[in-house]
C-alpha cells in the first residue's frame, strides 16, 4: 500500500477511466454505490470472454487461469486490509452476506441466554439486524451506544457498556449516514480488554481510508466490492483464523467440503469452507482489479482528496440559509454530507437535482434507528470518492438553490 | 435527457405546490366514523385520514401527514375529490384517477409518494368496520 500521504490524486486522469462520466452525471451517490472504472469491468470482460469456466474442479487451461484470478484476488485482498494469512479472507457477496455469516456461524454457537451484545445507533441495518435475529433466537439481548450532539458515539456510554462484558461488540468503522468516522482502534482495544469479541463493518472504511486489521485487532471485518470501484455481488469477511477454524459452516454444498459419505461430511479447509456451491467468479475477479486500482492510487491520497471535497461541500453548504447540516465537522468525517432544506422534502430535492443531472440520495439511508434518533424521517446525501470534483459540488449547490426557489 | 427533462419541470407545476404549501382539508375530525394511517418507511411520508359517513355519503373528511410535495399534494387533491361523494363510489377511485388528477409524470421512484393517500382511503373505507376503533 502506498504510504507516501503527500501524493495527489489527478482527478481528471481519474475520471477517464470511469465512461459513465462521459453523460455529464454529477454522481454523489458513492456511499450507496461507487462506480466502476474501466480496468474493473475489463477484467471481468476479459474472464467472462476468454476464460469463463468453473473454477477449483476442471482440469483444463482456462479453468486453471479462472482459478488463478480468482484466487489472486484473495492475496490481493489480503494485501490491502493487512491479514496475517489468506485463510482468514473469506469471499461472500458483501458486507450484509458477511454479518450474517458471522451471525451464523459464529453467533448461534457462541452467544448465550442473558448475554449482551452491544452495536450502536449509528449502525447500518445491515449490523443491526442480524443481531436482532440472533439475539431473538439465543436469548441475548442488545444494548446500543447513543451518539452525542455532533452525531459521534458516546465513548461514556460505551465504556459503560463494556462494563457488562458483552459477548460481542459489533460498530461500523465510519457512519453511511452522517459520515462520523469512529475510533475504531481505541473502541477495540477498550472491547478487547472487556473480554468481548469484537465485529467491525467496514462498508464505508475499507473503500474509503483502507484498514489494517492487525493493528486495529478486531475478529471480525466485513466490507462490499461495490462502494470501493468494484462490481456488485462481491465482499469479503475478515475473521482471525482461530475464529474460522472452530466457526461451523455457513451455508453448505458443493466446494465447501472435502468428503462427503452417507455417514456425513468433512469439511474443506479454510477460507473454502464458508465458500459453498458456484462462485461470483466474475465479480471475485473484477474486486481484485479494484483493489489494485486503490493500491495505485494509495489509500492516503484517496482519504485526502475525500476530506478536501468533504470540507469544500461542508462549507459550502453551510452558506446555504435554511439548511441543517448534521454529523461531525470535515476534519472528523469521511466523504459523506447529510443535510435537510427547511419546508423541502430530500425526495422533492433529490427530483429537482436528478434534473440537473446531479444523482443524490434522499431516505432514511438503511439506518432507520439514526433518523428516529435524529428526529428526522429522512435527510439528503451527498457522498464523494476519488473521481469526485469540486464543480460536482457547486452544481449540488445549485440544484438546492432552485429547489429553495421552486419551493419559496 | 430531454423527456425526463420536460417531465421534471412539470413536477413542481404551480398547483402541486400550492397543494402542497396550502393544504385543502388539512386537521383532524373530532368523531370521524373511520380513521386510517398509512406511511412509507422508504422516505417517511406519512398520510392519514379523518372520515365523516352520513347515509353511506363521506359528508367531511380531514387529512393530516408529512413528507414530500408529491404526497401530500396528492393527499389534498384527493380529499377534493372524495368530500361529498358516495364511500361506495370512493372505493371505485383507482391510481389512474390518483395519477391523473395530479396531472404529471410520475417516475417509478416517485409513485409510491403519489398513491400513499389513495392507500388511506382504500384500507381506510374497506376496514369500515368497527376493527379501526379497535386499534386506536
Amino acid at each position: 500500500m502506498n504510504t507516501n500521504g503527500a501524493r495527489r490524486l489527478d482527478v481528471a486522469a481519474i475520471r477517464k477511466d470511469f465512461p459513465i462520466l462521459e453523460s455529464g452525471i454529477a454522481y454523489l451517490d458513492s456511499a450507496n454505490t461507487s462506480q466502476r472504472p474501466r480496468q474493473v469491468t475489463g477484467a471481468m470482460m476479459d474472464y467472462f470472454e476468454h476464460f469463463n469456466s468453473n473454477i477449483h474442479r476442471a482440469a483444463y487451461h482456462i479453468a486453471e487461469v479462472a482459478t488463478e484470478r480468482y484466487e489472486g484476488t484473495r492475496e490481493k485482498v489480503r494485501a490491502f486490509i493487512n491479514a496475517a494469512s489468506t485463510k482468514e479472507i473469506i469471499y461472500t457477496r458483501g458486507t450484509t452476506e458477511a454479518i450474517n455469516l458471522v451471525a451464523y456461524s459464529w453467533g448461534r454457537k457462541n452467544v448465550r441466554p442473558g448475554d449482551l451484545i452491544v452495536v450502536t445507533i449509528l449502525d447500518h441495518h445491515s449490523n443491526i439486524v442480524p443481531w436482532q435475529i440472533l439475539a431473538a433466537a439465543n436469548g441475548a439481548h442488545i444494548e446500543y451506544v447513543d451518539i452525542d450532539e455532533r452525531g459521534e458515539l458516546r465513548q461514556d456510554q460505551f465504556r459503560e457498556l463494556l462494563e457488562h462484558s458483552p459477548r460481542l461488540v459489533a460498530f461500523g468503522q465510519v457512519s453511511n449516514a452522517l459520515g462520523t468516522i469512529n475510533p475504531a482502534r481505541e473502541m477495540v482495544a477498550a472491547a478487547k480488554a472487556a473480554g468481548s469479541t469484537v465485529l467491525v463493518d467496514g462498508a464505508q472504511g475499507a473503500p474509503h481510508q483502507g484498514v489494517d486489521v492487525q493493528a486495529l485487532g478486531c475478529d471480525f471485518y466485513a466490507f462490499s466490492g461495490h462502494k470501493m470501484l468494484g462490481p456488485t455481488g462481491a465482499g469479503i469477511l475478515y475473521a482471525r483464523r482461530e475464529l474460522l477454524e472452530a466457526m461451523d459452516p455457513f451455508q453448505s454444498g458443493g466446494d465447501m467440503i472435502k468428503t462427503v459419505r452417507i455417514e456425513g461430511t468433512t469439511y474443506h479447509d479454510l477460507p473454502w469452507k464458508f465458500e459453498a456451491g458456484t462462485q461470483a467468479i466474475g465479480e471475485v475477479i473484477g474486486l481484485g482489479a479494484a483493489v489494485d486500482y486503490l493500491d495505485a492510487l494509495g489509500m492516503d491520497a484517496v482519504r485526502a482528496h475525500e476530506r478536501e471535497i468533504t470540507e469544500y461541500a461542508y462549507e459550502a453548504l453551510s452558506d446555504i440559509e435554511g439548511l441543517t447540516l448534521y454529523g461531525p465537522p470535515p476534519s472528523r468525517r469521511s466523504g459523506v454530507v447529510s443535510f435537510s432544506l427547511d419546508g423541502i422534502h430530500p425526495h422533492d430535492l433529490a427530483t429537482i437535482a436528478d434534473r440537473d443531472q446531479v444523482c443524490l440520495r434522499a431516505g432514511h439511508h438503511c439506518a432507520m434507528p439514526l433518523m428516529t434518533r435524529l428526529g428526522v424521517a429522512a435527510t439528503a446525501r451527498a457522498s464523494f470518492y476519488v473521481y469526485t470534483q469540486k464543480d460536482e459540488v457547486d452544481r449540488l449547490v445549485g440544484s438546492i438553490k432552485e429547489a429553495q426557489r421552486i419551493f419559496k | 435527457m430531454s423527456a425526463s427533462t420536460a417531465a421534471d419541470d412539470q413536477f413542481y407545476r404551480e398547483y402541486i405546490l400550492d397543494h402542497y404549501k396550502n393544504p385543502r382539508n388539512y386537521g383532524r375530525l373530532d368523531h370521524p366514523d373511520i380513521t386510517h394511517e398509512e406511511d412509507n418507511p422508504l422516505c417517511g411520508d406519512v398520510v392519514g385520514m379523518d372520515f365523516q359517513i352520513r347515509d353511506g355519503v363521506i359528508a367531511d373528511i380531514r387529512f393530516h401527514g408529512r413528507g414530500c410535495a408529491i404526497s401530500q399534494a396528492s393527499a389534498s387533491l384527493l380529499t377534493e375529490r372524495l368530500k361529498g361523494i358516495a364511500l361506495d363510489d370512493a372505493k371505485k377511485i383507482d391510481k389512474n384517477d390518483v395519477l391523473g388528477e395530479l396531472g404529471i409524470q410520475i417516475s417509478p421512484a416517485r409513485i409510491k409518494c403519489a398513491l400513499l393517500p389513495l392507500k388511506v382511503l382504500k384500507v381506510g373505507a374497506y376496514g369500515l368496520a368497527s376493527d379501526d376503533e379497535d386499534e386506536e
